[in-house]
C-alpha cells in the first residue's frame, strides 16, 4: 500500500466520522426542536429488533458504519472527478439526500420489516409509520433538515478528503 | 359541556404519565410525554381545552370499577331501554417502561391510550368525539386521514395518531373527529391513541392484538400487586391506594408526584389553585414508608435513589420540591387563556413555593434515610457525606423563620412543626452515627426552644408558631416522628386543642381559616391527610374505636373507585383540589397500618 493511499484511507476514516457526527447533530437537533421526527438510527435499528432502546443502540452503530462506508463512496466520486472542495461535497451531499428522500423513503415500507403501509394498516410486526414522499410524514421540515445534514456531511468530506 | 365533580374522574396511567377519565366516558386530562408536560387533553381546566369521549348516544347511567388488582378502568353504561355498553380504558405499559425485557415483544409507541368499547346487552349507538388541543388548549391542530394507519394529528411537533375501527370524520373546522357506530350484543370496537415525541410514530394494531395489550397490562398490574405483603384490615382500600401511588411514580426517574393535575381548586371559584405535578421532599417520608411497609422494596429504593440524586443540585441546602428529574427551576406562571375548573382562576403551571424556606423538609428527608437504613438498606460513602452535609445545613438554618409545611405565602414565622422536624433531622443523624458533638448540642437546643416557645401553657397545647395561639394539625405527626410519645400529656393536650379548633363535620382542617394564617385570600375545606393523621394518632394512642370512626368516615369520602383528592367539603364529602393526591393516599395507608398494628398489639 502506498503512503498516499494510507493517508487517504486514514482521512476517510477520520473525516467520515466527523461528517457523520455533524449529520447526526443536524438531524438530532431538528428532532429535539420539533422540526422533524426523522431518526435514521432508529429506522436502521428497527430493521433488526422490535425493542426501542436496543434499536436505537444498534441503529447508531450501523449508522456510524454506514457513515464511514458512504465516506468511501464520496471519496471515489471525488477521485473520479479529480477534484474535491466543500462546494462540490455539499452538492454531492444534497443529491444523496434527494435520492434518500425521493426514491428510498417511498420504497421503505416494502423493504423494512417493521414498517406499516397505508394500504394494509398496522399489523403485529409492521407498526412503524412510513416516512412517505420526501419524509413529509415525519414533519414538513424533514426534507430541509435531511438536505441540510447531508450537504454538511458532503461539505466536510469535500473540504477535508485527500485526493491523490 | 357541563362540569363534572372532581370525584367523577378516575385515573389511568403508564407510570410515566396519566389520564383522567370521567364517568361519562370522556377523557379530559392527559399531559404528554411526561406528567408535567403541557396537556393534550385539558377539559378539566377549560371545556374547550380538549377531550376524547366515547359514550352511548342518549341518556344513560354509569357505574365504574377498576379490574381486579389493576389500574385498568371499566365503565358500564346502562342505557334507556335496558341495553348495556362497557368501556374499558388503560394506558398499556411498554415493555421497557414496565421493566420487562421480553425480546419477543414488538415495537410499542412511547405512550398509548387504549379504549375498548363492547356492547353487552341489547343494541347501542356509540358516539366518539376526539378533540385534542395541545399546549393546554393553546395550539390549534388539524387531522390527516392516513387510510388504514388511522388519523394523524397535524400542526404539532410530536407524532399522535388515532387508530379506530369506528368510522370517523373530521368536522368542518378540522378541530374534532366525530364518529358513530351501532353495536349489538357481542360487538367490540377499539380506539388507540398513539404518541411519539421525536421519532417515527409506532402504530399499534387493533383487534386481537389490542386485546392482548389490554390483558398484558391488567396482568402486569396484578403481578405488581402480588408483591404487596400487607395483611391488615382494609386491605382492598390499601391496595387501591398503593395502585394509585404506583401510577404517580415515574418509571423513568423513581420520583413520586404529589398529584397528576394542576389548578383543580381547593375551594370552588377561589384562587387557591396550584400545580402539583412535582415531587415534594416532605411527601417522600410518607411515600417511602408506605412502599416499604407494603413490601414494595424496589419502589422504595428507586425513590430514595431519586431523592439523593435530585437533591445534589442544591446540596447542602434543600429545595421544597423538584421536578421528576431533579430540575430546580419550577417558575410559576398563569395560563390566562383557560377558564379554570368551574371558573376557578388563575390556572397556574410551575410552583413558586419552590423558592420558599421550609425547614421541615430536612427532617423529612433524613428521617426517610434513617428508615431506609433501619429496614436493612445501606448508604455508600457519597450518600453518607450528602446526609452529613444536610445535617450541617440544619445546624445553620434552624433558628430562622420559615414558611412551614403549609407553604404559607405571608411573612415567615417560627413554625413549631418546622422546628420539631429540625430536631428529628439532628436526632436521626445521631441515630445513624453521622452526627458529632455540635449535632447533639443543636438537637438539644432545638428541643429546649420548642418546649419553651412552641408550647402554650394556657392552651395546654403545642401551637402552630412560636408565641402564637393557633393550632396546626401537622403537630399530630410529632408522635409518629418520635419527638414526643402520643400519650404524652402535651400531645394529648395538643390533640384536644386541634380537635376543638379545626374539626368540621368530623374532618380536620390543617389550620384556622379566616385569620390570615396562610396569607392567601379565601378559605379552604377539610384537609384529608390531616384527618387520616388524627386517626393514626388515636390508633397509636390506643383509642381504637375513635380512630376507626374517623378512618371509616374518611373511607366514605373516597370516590366510587377509591381515589382521594387533597381536600373534602365538610357536609357533602365532595372531593376538591388536585386529584388524586399522593399525600392523602399515603396518609391513608399509614393510618390503616397503625390501626392494624394497634389491633395486633
Amino acid at each position: 500500500m502506498t503512503n498516499e493511499l494510507s493517508i487517504a484511507i486514514l482521512h476517510v476514516l477520520l473525516w467520515g466520522l466527523v461528517a457523520t457526527a455533524a449529520l447526526s447533530a443536524v438531524l438530532f437537533t431538528s428532532q429535539r426542536l420539533g422540526y422533524s421526527r426523522l431518526s435514521l438510527p432508529f429506522l436502521v435499528g428497527t430493521l433488526f429488533t422490535g425493542q426501542r432502546s436496543a434499536a436505537n443502540v444498534a441503529g447508531l452503530v450501523f449508522y456510524l458504519l454506514g457513515g464511514w462506508l458512504f465516506a468511501f463512496v464520496y471519496y471515489f466520486i471525488f477521485a473520479a472527478l479529480h477534484r474535491a472542495g466543500w462546494l462540490l461535497g455539499a452538492a454531492v451531499g444534497s443529491v444523496h439526500a434527494l435520492v434518500l428522500l425521493a426514491m428510498l423513503f417511498p420504497l421503505l415500507p416494502h423493504l423494512h420489516p417493521r414498517m406499516a403501509t397505508e394500504y394494509d394498516g398496522p399489523t403485529y410486526r409492521r407498526r412503524l409509520q412510513p416516512p412517505g414522499f420526501l419524509g413529509l410524514n415525519y414533519g414538513y421540515r424533514t426534507p430541509l433538515a435531511t438536505i441540510l445534514g447531508h450537504a454538511l456531511y458532503g461539505a466536510i468530506l469535500g473540504a477535508t478528503l485527500f485526493i491523490p | 359541556m357541563t362540569w363534572p365533580s372532581i370525584g367523577d374522574y378516575a385515573l389511568i396511567g403508564n407510570c410515566r404519565t396519566a389520564a383522567l377519565v370521567c364517568r361519562d366516558g370522556s377523557l379530559e386530562w392527559l399531559c404528554l410525554p411526561t406528567f408535567s408536560s403541557p396537556s393534550l387533553f385539558g377539559a378539566i381546566l377549560d371545556r374547550r381545552a380538549g377531550h376524547f369521549a366515547i359514550r352511548p348516544r342518549g341518556r344513560f347511567k354509569s357505574e365504574r370499577r377498576y379490574l381486579e388488582r389493576s389500574n385498568v378502568l371499566e365503565t358500564t353504561f346502562r342505557c334507556e331501554g335496558g341495553s348495556v355498553l362497557r368501556l374499558t380504558d388503560c394506558m398499556p405499559l411498554p415493555a421497557e417502561a414496565s421493566g420487562e425485557m421480553n425480546t419477543e415483544r414488538e415495537l410499542d409507541p412511547e405512550h398509548e391510550v387504549l379504549r375498548k368499547v363492547a356492547c353487552v346487552e341489547g343494541e347501542v349507538e356509540v358516539e366518539l368525539e376526539f378533540a385534542p388541543r395541545p399546549r393546554y388548549g393553546a395550539t390549534r391542530t388539524g387531522f390527516r386521514d392516513c387510510g388504514k394507519l388511522g388519523w394523524q394529528l397535524t400542526g404539532c411537533p410530536f407524532g399522535a395518531f388515532l387508530g379506530t375501527d369506528i368510522a370517523v370524520e373530521a368536522d368542518g373546522t378540522q378541530a374534532v373527529l366525530r364518529g358513530t357506530a351501532r353495536l349489538r350484543a357481542g360487538d367490540v370496537r377499539w380506539c388507540s391513541l398513539a404518541y411519539d415525541q421525536a421519532e417515527a410514530s409506532v402504530l399499534p394494531p387493533l383487534g386481537k392484538w389490542a386485546e392482548r395489550r389490554l390483558q398484558e397490562t391488567a396482568g402486569w398490574w396484578r403481578w405488581w400487586t402480588g408483591r404487596c405483603h400487607y395483611e391488615g384490615e382494609y386491605g382492598e382500600q390499601v391496595l387501591r391506594s398503593a395502585l394509585a401511588l404506583k401510577m404517580l411514580a415515574s418509571a423513568t426517574s423513581g420520583a413520586v408526584l404529589a398529584a397528576p393535575t394542576t389548578s383543580l381548586p381547593e375551594a370552588l371559584g377561589g384562587e387557591r389553585n396550584w400545580d402539583y405535578r412535582f415531587c415534594w421532599i416532605r411527601d417522600s417520608a410518607l411515600v417511602l414508608h408506605a412502599f416499604l411497609s407494603l413490601g414494595f422494596v424496589e419502589e422504595g429504593e428507586g425513590f430514595l435513589g431519586w431523592l439523593l440524586h435530585a437533591t445534589r443540585l442544591t446540596w447542602p441546602r434543600l429545595q421544597v420540591m423538584y421536578d421528576l428529574y431533579g430540575e430546580t427551576r419550577l417558575k410559576e406562571r398563569e395560563l390566562d387563556h383557560l377558564s379554570g375548573y368551574r371558573g376557578s382562576r388563575p390556572v397556574r403551571v410551575g410552583n413558586a413555593a419552590h423558592e420558599q424556606l421550609q425547614l421541615d423538609i430536612y427532617g423529612e428527608l433524613i428521617a426517610t434515610v434513617a428508615q431506609y437504613v433501619d429496614s436493612g438498606g445501606e448508604l455508600d460513602a457519597t450518600e453518607r457525606r450528602l446526609v452529613q452535609g444536610l445535617g450541617r445545613s440544619v445546624c445553620e438554618l434552624w433558628r430562622k423563620p420559615d414558611q412551614g409545611i403549609w407553604e404559607t405565602r405571608g411573612p415567615a414565622r417560627h413554625h413549631t412543626y418546622s422546628k420539631a422536624m429540625c430536631w428529628v433531622a439532628l436526632d436521626r443523624l445521631v441515630h445513624l452515627g453521622l452526627g458529632d458533638d455540635r449535632t447533639e448540642r443543636e438537637r438539644d437546643a432545638v428541643r429546649e426552644e420548642i418546649e419553651k416557645r412552641g408550647f402554650n401553657q394556657r392552651l395546654d397545647a403545642y401551637v402552630g408558631y412560636y408565641e402564637g395561639e393557633e393550632p396546626d394539625a401537622a403537630l399530630l405527626l410529632l408522635g409518629r416522628h418520635g419527638y414526643q410519645p402520643p400519650a404524652h400529656p402535651r400531645m394529648q393536650g395538643t390533640w384536644r386543642f386541634i380537635r376543638k379548633r379545626l374539626s368540621r363535620d368530623g374532618l380536620l382542617q390543617r389550620y384556622p381559616q379566616g385569620t390570615g394564617y396562610d396569607g392567601v385570600p379565601g378559605s379552604e375545606n377539610a384537609f384529608a391527610p390531616c384527618t387520616f393523621w388524627a386517626a393514626e394518632y388515636l390508633a397509636n394512642l390506643g383509642r381504637r374505636d375513635e380512630a376507626r370512626e374517623i378512618f371509616e368516615r374518611l373511607l366514605r369520602c373516597a370516590n366510587d373507585v377509591g381515589l382521594y383528592a387533597e381536600e373534602i367539603v365538610p357536609g357533602t364529602g365532595e372531593p376538591v383540589g388536585n386529584f388524586p393526591q399522593a399525600f392523602t393516599h399515603v396518609s391513608m395507608i399509614s393510618a390503616a397500618t397503625a390501626l392494624t398494628v394497634e389491633k395486633t398489639a
